[in-house]
């Protein structure tokens, strides 16, 4: 499972890394980067909750 | 934030150092197998390019992609990616695929392909045939934003009509309408700004089908070696290069091998001190950074460039002389960016215009420690991050001043810089657009190409 991030959705809501703080990381501005594209194994639900908490929906998981 | 005009009324020369081609029926001639060709003050009518051997069959469609992955020909707009690899990307993605010829160079210090649209639309033609065939498209367009260039693409057309549809795509001139996302969504009918991917054009572009967007000179190269197999190496391993610098010394276009130093180039440029003593360059346009005297003995060779640690990108590179400061040559480059960012990214405009701040602070010597630190932190975490390379230039660029003038930049932690004190370090300075920016030659139209018997002046077909 892999968990994409489009930048340009991306409005630094930081709810993504309440849900899953190891595999996102916000930056000084607050903008999100993914630390583990590749999500692995065991954080597939939190990655799920992170897709799903993005106000903008700029996280999308790919299989 | 674009001007067509450099200061003053230099004109950018023209002129090859491609040394005389060492076999073949014409060996000893120095423009067989090159891009400038023998009249590059001259727009290159259809009986003129055919007379040199253009449109020829010399190599197979099918005998393409091999000669291509031999002669090792990489891609001309900046990335560098081998061509054949990208083509049978392409090739093999399905559906029916569309080649674009990419001439929007973004890049302001970066004139050659324009240059190339305006003077040579043949061997731009001509490859994007030969690439369309190889990879068995049906569709193609050439994409461009200068007006002289589309004026002289569409005769062209209209003068020998390719073996497929080309339709000429006009877009705004800015620094990400060359992306090859843009390009897609521009032809899509959308803006040209990059898009996040994947999708990656080569698997779903143009009209959603794996689309080649290919730089017009490597389009070029690609007619050049399907002429001339004979010649391939001197055809793969050359490029146009878009030289400045030098306050107000004349910018220059060349050609020259990859074997050619930095150093031989300030030369032939005779730039800053005659180009005798160039004390570092803005490279690759605005993707290389800036580097430092000791590094104008590399060679103008992708390669040995990436290896060490700067770039070649588009071949646009501009020498620092002593009445120029790295600091303001850096910090112009970074506002530049942040002036051009799409503004679709938050960490793109949060990090360019932070870059650009912390570097007007240095130049204005008013930088403290932590300025130095919060550049070292964004040129390593920064790179990536956007949906184009916009945002990795500016941090490259920053990093790139770290790494090669840190005496320059603890100087600057100390004092105030005469040079920057007079211009980047001002707080209302001159746009660094009016530095950066170099004039495209305009070659001469010696005579009105004639559409040939029966064809349409239409055949080019604005979208």
């Amino acid at each position: 499972m892999k968990l994409l991030l489009d930048s340009t959705l991306c409005q630094g809501y930081g709810l993504c890394q309440e849900h899953a703080p190891e595999l996102i990381e916000l930056d000084e501005w607050g903008y999100a980067s993914v630390v583990a594209a590749d999500v692995p194994p065991g954080a597939e639900n939190a990655a799920r909750d992170c897709a799903d908490s993005c106000p903008n929906s700029a996280l999308r998981l790919e299989n | 934030m674009t001007t067509t005009r450099a200061r003053g009324a230099r004109r950018t020369a023209v002129r090859s150092l491609m040394p005389p081609a060492a076999t073949g029926p014409d060996a000893g001639e120095r423009t067989p197998g090159t891009v400038l060709g023998p009249h590059p003050d001259r727009l290159e009518n259809a009986r003129t390019y055919l007379a040199h051997g253009g449109y020829a069959t010399a190599t197979a469609p099918d005998a393409l992609p091999g000669l291509l992955t031999r002669s090792g020909l990489c891609g001309r707009g900046g990335a560098g990616f081998p061509t054949a690899v990208k083509m049978a990307a392409v090739r093999d993605a399905g559906g029916a695929p569309v080649v674009v010829a990419n001439g929007e160079e973004g890049e302001p210090g970066s004139v050659k392909d324009r240059w190339l649209l305006r003077a040579r639309p043949h061997l731009v033609l001509d490859g994007l045939a030969r690439a369309a065939t190889a990879i068995g498209a049906r569709r193609g367009y050439v994409y461009l934003s200068d007006p002289a260039a589309a004026r002289h693409v569409r005769q062209a057309l209209a003068e020998h009509p390719p073996p497929l549809s080309v339709q000429v795509v006009e877009t705004e001139h800015t620094y990400v309408a060359g992306e090859e996302s843009a390009v897609v969504r521009r032809i899509n009918g959308g803006p040209a700004l990059p898009a996040a991917k994947p999708p990656r054009p080569f698997e779903r572009g143009v009209g959603d089908e794996p689309t080649l967007v290919a730089n017009v000179e490597t389009l070029a190269r690609i007619a050049l070696l399907a002429a001339r197999p004979d010649l391939s190496r001197r055809i793969a391993e050359a490029t146009l290069l878009t030289v400045s610098g030098g306050g107000d010394h004349a910018p220059l276009l060349t050609e020259a091998p990859y074997g050619t130093t930095l150093r031989e180039l300030a030369s032939a440029h005779g730039g800053p001190d005659g180009g005798a003593h160039p004390e570092g360059a803005l490279m690759g346009g605005l993707f290389g950074g800036v580097v430092a005297g000791e590094s104008l003995d590399l060679p103008v060779d992708p390669g040995r460039l990436a290896a060490a640690g700067t770039a070649l990108g588009c071949g646009a590179i501009r020498f620092l002389g002593p009445q120029d400061c790295p600091v303001t040559a850096a910090g112009e480059a970074a506002a530049h960016l942040a002036a051009e960012s799409a503004r679709q990214c938050g960490v793109c405009v949060a990090g360019t215009g932070s870059i650009r701040d912390a570097l007007r602070q240095l130049a204005a010597g008013s930088a403290t420690e932590d300025v130095r630190a919060s550049l070292a932190r964004w040129s390593a975490g920064l790179p990536g991050r956007g949906a184009c390379g916009l945002l990795d230039a500016a941090a490259g660029t920053a990093g790139s001043l770290l790494r090669a003038f840190p005496a320059k930049v603890g100087a600057h932690l100390a004092a105030p810089c005469t040079v920057c004190a007079a211009g980047f370090g001002m707080p209302d300075g001159p746009p660094a657009s009016t530095r950066l920016t170099v004039p495209v030659p305009v070659p001469e139209v010696p005579d009105t190409p004639q559409p040939a018997p029966g064809q349409p002046a239409g055949a080019a077909r604005r979208p």
